[in-house]
């Protein structure tokens, strides 16, 4: 009795099965839903201020109330700062595909998604990629403010985009991550309050804002060797110098440990994610 | 005629901190090109039902077929096939009418062009044409409803799945709606809806189930379940709890159907009402009860329930809890009824004294 069925509506699309044809439709719905959230991004005036005010501030923050009393020995203040905001920015970003599946989910338009012919990968892709394109938006700013304020990278344009590369690369991976609580959340408030204490230590016990040897030496190998942290220090490399960051590593050395951390993540957190979408009911 | 939806013996239990059978080896069938109605109370298993046959939800045990394909086994080729407007409305508040309507078209995989005239299309057939470039934030909820089922019109799927589509919605938005699925039905669309609206179901569905538990307890036609019921149900309220209680004593003997007291509130079910009127008002007369209120209405879904179940939709009666197990509902009624008379005796007699 199968055979009976009228060719699906007036579908000009054949849903055939073939390898290239899926690979086919998951990039043209991961392009539809990226391009959905970030028309949301636009729309949602608090969530443009969150990703591009908050980061402004911290900047001038750490630059004029803060960097005074910080002493670092190869470069001004500001140049160490700058590579350490970008990450800092991505990262608090990065909560953002928690905050923004949790509501999805929240809302029953992920319940519509379940129940239309689209690709399986292309709610937790398009959530990640716009996550991605806004994060290049946000570093092109955080340039902009930087350069305002002083900061002067002086290794070349090449350096200066393999550091940006590295950063976007890596708060993919935090994307992935974070698309986990976002699945486990019951609403977009728990995803936002699981979420910040996840982030708050990666960034703040680093080597963001402050030299790795000003702190205490029971905590300067977390510091040192978390992922957030090597992410700072091969950008700081990438962008001002290895001098820049007071370890004595090259900077071959810090990106390596950087790439290493940010696939590490990406193994572990995707097939986590996609686990958690398939089990969510 | 063939068959549309299938459901056999189907079975899902939700297991979390408490365990809930959502489904308890529910059965029905839809044949093509009409309209089946689920009826049901709050948490009865309507939404549940609804998810398993649109490949949302696996089931725990059953079958469920679409258009003779399996739910489960052959989820992609059903999703190219059903429409779903789920309970609450899943549109995104960010973007416009039109660009919910063309991300869906996306979705669905139909064409652009398709996608764009489809688009200005459903907004005129809904009544949204104006408000389209508006961001959803600033629709009310009713053109977010309706914007909702337009949603699951785009790909102009063979069988509609609608949740309570038009709960929350005006009665001419309700009015305007029950026409677009007459209209759909008419051009050969399969619809299965879950509604509480007894009026709904009777104006568009040609087959009812009734589900209690997630267990199927009543199957037929409108028609046929508003004849076992009676056509009309007569409302009387009361001044006292013991005056109600004579009441419906009275009224007990106006036809087949027993009354049921709440409170001060008699209500029984009729089968010719301006004559069961006429005749309970004379006897009401005779024993010197003076009525506050008197009215006659439309049978509605918990006039069903109570005839079906012995329990209206809002209680949680222990089905078998209280050695009740064995009685009929009409028996479970009288027997409730006389638990009542008792317990308003001694008040009775002591205001005599
Ligand atoms: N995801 C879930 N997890 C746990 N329990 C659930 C879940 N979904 C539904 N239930 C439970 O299953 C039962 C049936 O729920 P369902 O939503 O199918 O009812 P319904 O008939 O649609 O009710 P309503 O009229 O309120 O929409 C309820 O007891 C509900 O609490
Ligand atoms: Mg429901």
């Amino acid at each position: 009795m199968t055979t009976a069925v009228a060719e699906p509506t007036v579908s000009g699309a054949p849903h055939s099965t073939g390898v290239m044809s899926n690979l086919h439709w998951l990039a043209s719905d991961t392009a539809t839903l990226t391009r959905r959230n970030l028309l949301a991004v636009t729309r949602i005036p608090e969530a443009l201020f969150f990703s591009t005010v908050q980061p402004i501030m911290f900047v001038l923050l750490f630059r004029y109330v803060f960097g005074g009393a910080i002493h670092t020995d190869a470069t001004s203040y500001v140049n160490y700062l700058l590579p350490g905001i970008f990450v800092q920015t991505v990262a608090f970003g990065s909560v953002s595909t928690s905050i923004g599946l949790a509501e999805d989910l929240q809302k029953g338009i992920i319940e519509r998604f379940r129940a239309l012919p689209m690709s399986r990968g292309a709610v937790l892709l398009g959530r990640t990629t716009a996550d991605l394109i806004r994060n290049v938006f946000v570093i092109v700013v955080m340039t902009v403010v930087g350069l305002l304020v002083g900061f002067r990278p002086s290794t070349g344009v090449l350096s200066y985009l393999a550091g940006v590369l590295l950063i976007l690369f890596f708060a993919y991976a935090l994307s992935w991550g974070f698309a986990i609580v976002g699945l486990s959340a019951p609403n977009s408030e728990t995803a936002q309050v699981m979420s910040f204490p996840l982030i708050f230590p990666l960034t703040f016990i680093s080597a963001a804002f402050v030299p790795l040897s000003s702190m205490p030496s029971w905590l300067q190998g977390f510091a040192t060797y978390q992922p957030f942290s090597v992410t700072v220090s091969a950008c700081r490399s990438l962008m001002v110098g290895p001098a820049s960051t007071g370890t004595g590593r090259s900077t071959s050395f810090w990106v390596v440990q950087s790439l290493l951390w940010t696939f590490g993540l990406l193994i572990v957190f995707i097939p986590l994610a996609i686990r958690k979408y398939r089990t969510r009911t | 005629m063939r068959l549309a939806i299938e459901v056999e013996n189907l079975q899902k239990t939700f297991k979390g901190k408490r365990m809930v059978r959502a489904l308890d080896g529910v059965s029905f069938a839809v044949p093509e090109g009409t309209v089946f109605g689920l009826l049901g109370p709050n948490g009865s298993g309507k939404t549940t039902a609804v998810r398993v046959l649109t490949t949302i939800l696996r089931a725990d045990g059953g079958s469920a077929r679409v258009l003779g394909y399996d739910v489960q086994k052959k989820a992609a080729l059903v999703r190219t096939l059903i429409g779903l407007a789920g309970q609450y409305a899943a549109v995104d508040e960010n973007l416009t009418g039109r660009e919910n309507l063309q991300m869906v078209g996306n979705l669905n995989h139909l064409p652009r062009s398709f996608v764009v005239r489809r688009a200005v299309e459903l907004l005129d057939q809904f009544n949204l044409a104006d408000a389209g470039d508006r961001p959803l934030k600033t629709y009310s909820g009713g053109m977010r409803r309706r914007l909702d089922l337009a949603a699951a019109l785009v790909a102009r799927p063979t069988v509609l799945f609608l949740d309570e589509p038009t709960t929350g919605l005006d009665p001419q938005s309700r009015n305007d709606l029950w026409e677009v699925i007459e209209r759909l039905v008419g051009g050969g669309t399969t619809v299965l809806l879950t509604t509480q609206y007894l009026e709904e179901a009777d104006r568009l569905a040609s087959q009812l189930a009734v589900i209690d538990h997630g267990r199927v307890i009543a199957e037929g036609t409108p028609e046929s379940m508003k004849a076992d019921l009676g056509a009309t149900v007569l409302e009387v309220g009361l001044p006292s709890i013991e005056d109600a209680l004579r009441t419906g004593a009275i009224l007990d003997t106006l036809g087949p159907h027993a009354s049921l007291v709440t409170g001060t509130l008699v209500e029984v079910t009729v089968d010719n009402g301006p004559e069961a009127a006429m005749a309970g008002l004379r006897a009401l007369d005779a024993e010197g009860i003076r009525p506050q209120t008197f009215n006659l209405r439309e049978p509605s879904l918990d006039d069903v329930f109570l005839s079906l179940t012995g329990h209206r939709t809002e209680d949680e009666v222990a089905e078998n809890g209280d050695g009740d197990g064995g009685l009929s509902p009409r028996q479970r009624r009288k027997k409730i009824r006389l638990e009542q008379l008792e317990a308003a005796l001694p008040v009775a007699t002591g205001e005599l004294a």
